[in-house]
């Protein structure tokens, strides 16, 4: 697979996974394997197959096809000691809107059969981890949407797990509480944490994740470190160009002489190129006139848009 | 959109009532169930099924089969329910939670227009289920009098009587936390104590005039009275004023409670 | 079909469900206490009022006071009341409006455990209404035997029974319009299963109809017991409250697992 495997301490392993619902398939056959420490990103739109294949690593819901071992252990059979092992961030939190910060978690912690007199603790633990504490003894619907995604962050570290799922963990946040939670995951990384997470954000897949899968209608199109899949599958700067209108077929002719690749995207033209200001000097030189123009570095985001023809968050 | 806004009166508050009309019409079926099936439901079952056991060991009541005896009851504490469901949670909902309330008021409506077209939609709804439900009670011969024309009227009356002051109440409060306990405490007890089911003669003398003091129970007078054209037409007019009044103090009370809510 | 390890019925972990309704509900103890009225209310105004007008009934061969009749029947309904709020109107809430059971999953407890736990929960809080209710009937006078005390864990069999299909009927409630079907099916089984008057005045296959409604056989049930006269038929009525239960939680937890982790 990548430089990195071999004997590697897996944690998880999937092999020919497909989930089907009545005739949908919603996954169709993907490969993969989750090394210890590791941390590992599922990318693509919605309706990829992110969820599916999440809730079959979360050991809840079952595989139609294929083998899949957590911890070198079968959900199918083993689902209760996998689940004990491992903690789960679901997108919509699903807390307990009802109760008390500090109850949601000592909730939590007894499904797994945690002392109450351990879980005093840990709940102490965790709050200052989230920085909750002051909120402790507050309802969790008063609490903003960053508080409630680090709560459920910290339920979800509850049991020590080995393994931290997170399904699109930012999604909603600002920009704020956004690196705020990424600096928390960080700190877990460092402690031995595995983290798996999907997200739809390139920034944040390039920011946390060692190793990604760009996952597309229920397959996976490519694996790899983000900056490998970027140099692999795209040029090394892009050139984003504005026309007024529409870009008519004239252009895009005329543009493909200046760059490695054209996509036209209803808003825009994205040039790849090697060196940008280069190929937008030759650009204006030819006659052209786009109302603005940018040249910044590929991303993820080209990356998928290559191996996908779609951009995307649109 | 018409140029010129009405000052007042139906032309405006109609809106109101077509808006709860327009509603109501996506989701009519379980309200007709409940409202038309649920009394022929109770009839069935207390007066064909318990009126027999009456009739053989005890005869007639007040002179009528104990069918034909609770039959209007049954409209008076129909049409109670219809006004105490249409109040209290859904209006909460309306001024809190979906809010609704709120987006009328930012139109030309005033507050007072929304709770007028309210409660002359539940009143239009509550008199349609009163003539149907007259014409099922004739069928079973329950009705003696010319007097039964007005049961229709009287139902609405009813239903306004607690529909307006629960309106009121419920455009005020934050949570439905009180809601359950005056279901529990207020309303299970006067669906049960309130001579509906037998003559308030069953009841010990001291306790016939805390009896009295239930509203429900001057409604369920009324529909006896009005079924069987029994009684003096004084006594029948005290129990319209009691009723009348609560409708009165309760639309007045929702004037104030909904302006609150939605306008200061 | 993946081999079946795990417990068909759910295990020790849905304990766990219990604990987490107690913590959800201790502020709202209030409402709980309060249920408990509405069918002593009903007690009282049958004792009151319609004690007089109907007269003796025929229980087991012997006639007792048409209140003494009508308590058992109303310690059934009692049951099957709490079941639709324990099992139909709460874990709807929580299945498909806040997605509780979606957090829960994903810890060691099970689907088969979700739906035991609601059990549980149900069940205790039926076992202290049903233990004040049969005082209330002792208190009022309702009641001819001391046999009276099995009421209790015959009404606890009605409410496992009225909970667990209750909690398959709440699988297939879409939105809060859907009650009003609820309702539709709890009104008649509470007016014509015999709770008000003997099913023998059916026509005999009205009657036929009406036995197989499970309140009949709670009410019946309930009402051998409370005047202590016992019949074969009993076990019967027992056995088949018992079968419901088991096949509702079965189906419960197929439906959930359908629901929650397809």
């Amino acid at each position: 697979m990548t430089a990195q495997g071999g004997a590697r301490d897996i944690v998880l392993e999937a092999r020919g996974l497909v989930k089907r619902f009545g005739a949908f398939e919603a996954v169709r056959g993907v490969d993969f394997a989750i090394a210890r420490g590791e941390c590992f990103g599922f990318l693509g739109p919605n309706g990829a197959g992110k969820t599916s294949t999440m809730r079959m690593i979360s050991a809840v819901s079952r595989p139609t096809e294929g083998s899949l071992t957590i911890f070198g252990l079968d959900p199918r059979t083993h689902g209760p000691a996998i689940r004990g092992r491992i903690g789960v961030v679901p997108q919509d939190d699903s807390l307990e809107l009802e109760l008390s910060v500090r109850l949601n978690i000592e909730i939590y912690g007894r499904y797994f059969d945690l002392p109450r007199r351990v879980l005093r603790e840990r709940a102490d633990e965790l709050l200052e981890f989230a920085r909750l504490t002051e909120r402790a003894n507050s309802k969790v619907d008063d609490l903003s949407g960053g508080m409630k995604r680090r709560l459920t962050i910290a339920r979800a570290l509850v049991n020590r797990p080995d393994l931290l799922i997170l399904d699109e963990p930012t999604t909603g946040l600002d920009p704020q509480a956004r690196h705020l939670l990424w600096e928390r995951l960080y700190r877990l990384k460092r402690e031995g944490v595995t983290l798996i997470i999907t997200t739809h954000y390139m920034d944040e897949a390039e920011q946390l994740c060692d190793r990604l899968v760009v996952m597309d209608n229920g397959t996976i199109v490519a694996e790899g470190a983000p900056r490998e899949l970027i140099e692999r599958h795209s040029s090394r700067e892009v050139i984003e160009l504005r026309f007024g209108t529409d870009t008519p077929e004239q252009i895009r002719v005329a543009l493909a002489t200046h760059a490695e690749r054209v996509e036209v995207l209803p808003d825009r033209v994205l040039l790849y190129v090697e060196d940008g200001d280069v190929a937008l000097r030759a650009v204006h030189g030819s006659g052209l006139t786009p109302v603005s123009s940018l040249v910044r570095r590929s991303s993820l985001e080209d990356v998928f848009l290559r191996l996908t023809g779609r951009t995307l968050v649109d | 959109m018409s140029s010129v806004e009405p000052t007042l009166g139906w032309a405006r508050w109609r809106r109101s009532w077509w808006y709860h009309a327009v509603f109501y019409a996506q989701t009519w079926r379980g309200s007709v169930v409940s409202s038309v099936l649920f009394p022929v439901f109770y009839l069935a079952s207390l007066g064909i099924g318990v009126g027999h056991l009456v009739a053989h060991h005890h005869g007639l009541v007040e002179g009528q089969t104990y069918l034909r005896y609770i039959a209007p009851s049954l409209l008076a504490t129909t049409t109670f329910q219809l006004g105490e469901g249409e109040s209290l949670w859904p209006v909460l909902a309306s001024v809190k939670w979906i809010r609704v309330y709120h987006a009328a008021a930012a139109t030309p409506l005033e507050p007072r227009d929304i709770l007028y077209g309210k409660l002359s939609w539940v009143v239009t709804r509550s008199f349609l289920t009163g003539v149907v439900y007259t014409a099922i009670i004739a069928a079973f011969g329950a009705v003696e009098s010319w007097w039964g024309l007005t049961l229709p009227f009287i139902g609405a009356l009813i239903t306004l009587a607690f529909a307006a002051p629960l309106t009121a109440y419920a455009a005020r409060v934050e949570s439905d936390a009180s809601f359950t306990m005056i279901y529990r405490f207020a309303f299970v007890p006067m669906f049960l104590f309130s001579a509906t089911f037998y003559p308030i003669s069953a009841y010990p003398g001291f306790l016939r005039p805390v009896v009295q003091l239930v509203p429900l129970y001057h409604g369920v007078a009324l529909v006896r009275a009005a079924a069987f054209g029994q009684g003096s037409v004084l006594v029948q007019l005290t129990h319209v004023a009691v009723l009348g009044a609560i409708a009165l103090a309760g639309v007045a009370w929702g004037r104030v409670t909904l302006r609150r809510r939605l306008v200061d | 079909m993946a081999t079946r390890v795990l417990p068909a019925f759910g295990s020790r972990r849905s304990i766990h469900i219990f604990e987490r309704n107690f913590y959800a509900y201790r502020s709202q103890w209030l409402m709980f206490v309060s249920g408990f009225f509405e069918p002593l209310f009903y007690l009282l105004s049958i004792g009151i009022g319609l004690n007089h007008l109907v007269g003796p009934q025929l229980v087991g061969g012997r006639l007792v006071s048409y209140a003494t009749f009508v308590a058992p029947g109303m310690l059934a309904t009692s049951a099957m009341n709490g079941a639709v709020i324990d099992s139909i109107f709460n874990p709807f809430f929580r299945l498909k409006i806040s997605h509780t059971y979606d957090a829960v999953l994903s810890t060691p407890l099970d689907v088969t455990d979700v739906a035991l736990g609601e059990v549980w929960w149900a069940l205790s809080r039926a076992a202290l209404y049903a233990a004040s209710f049969i005082v209330c009937m002792v208190l009022l006078g309702d009641t001819t035997s001391w046999w009276v005390v099995l009421c209790w864990p015959g009404a606890l069999l009605a409410s496992l029974a009225f909970t667990c299909v209750g909690l398959a009927g709440c699988t297939y409630v879409r939105s809060w319009q859907d009650f009003d079907v609820v309702t539709l099916v709890q009104l008649p089984l509470f007016l014509f299963s015999g709770t008000f008057f003997p099913i023998t005045l059916y026509p005999r296959w009205l009657g036929a109809i009406v036995s197989v409604s499970p309140l009949y056989q709670a009410a019946a049930l309930l009402r051998g017991l409370a005047t202590g006269q016992f019949d074969a038929l009993m076990i019967l009525r027992a056995g088949y409250l018992v079968a419901l239960g088991l096949a509702g939680l079965w189906l419960a937890a197929r439906r959930f697992r359908a629901i929650l982790a397809p």
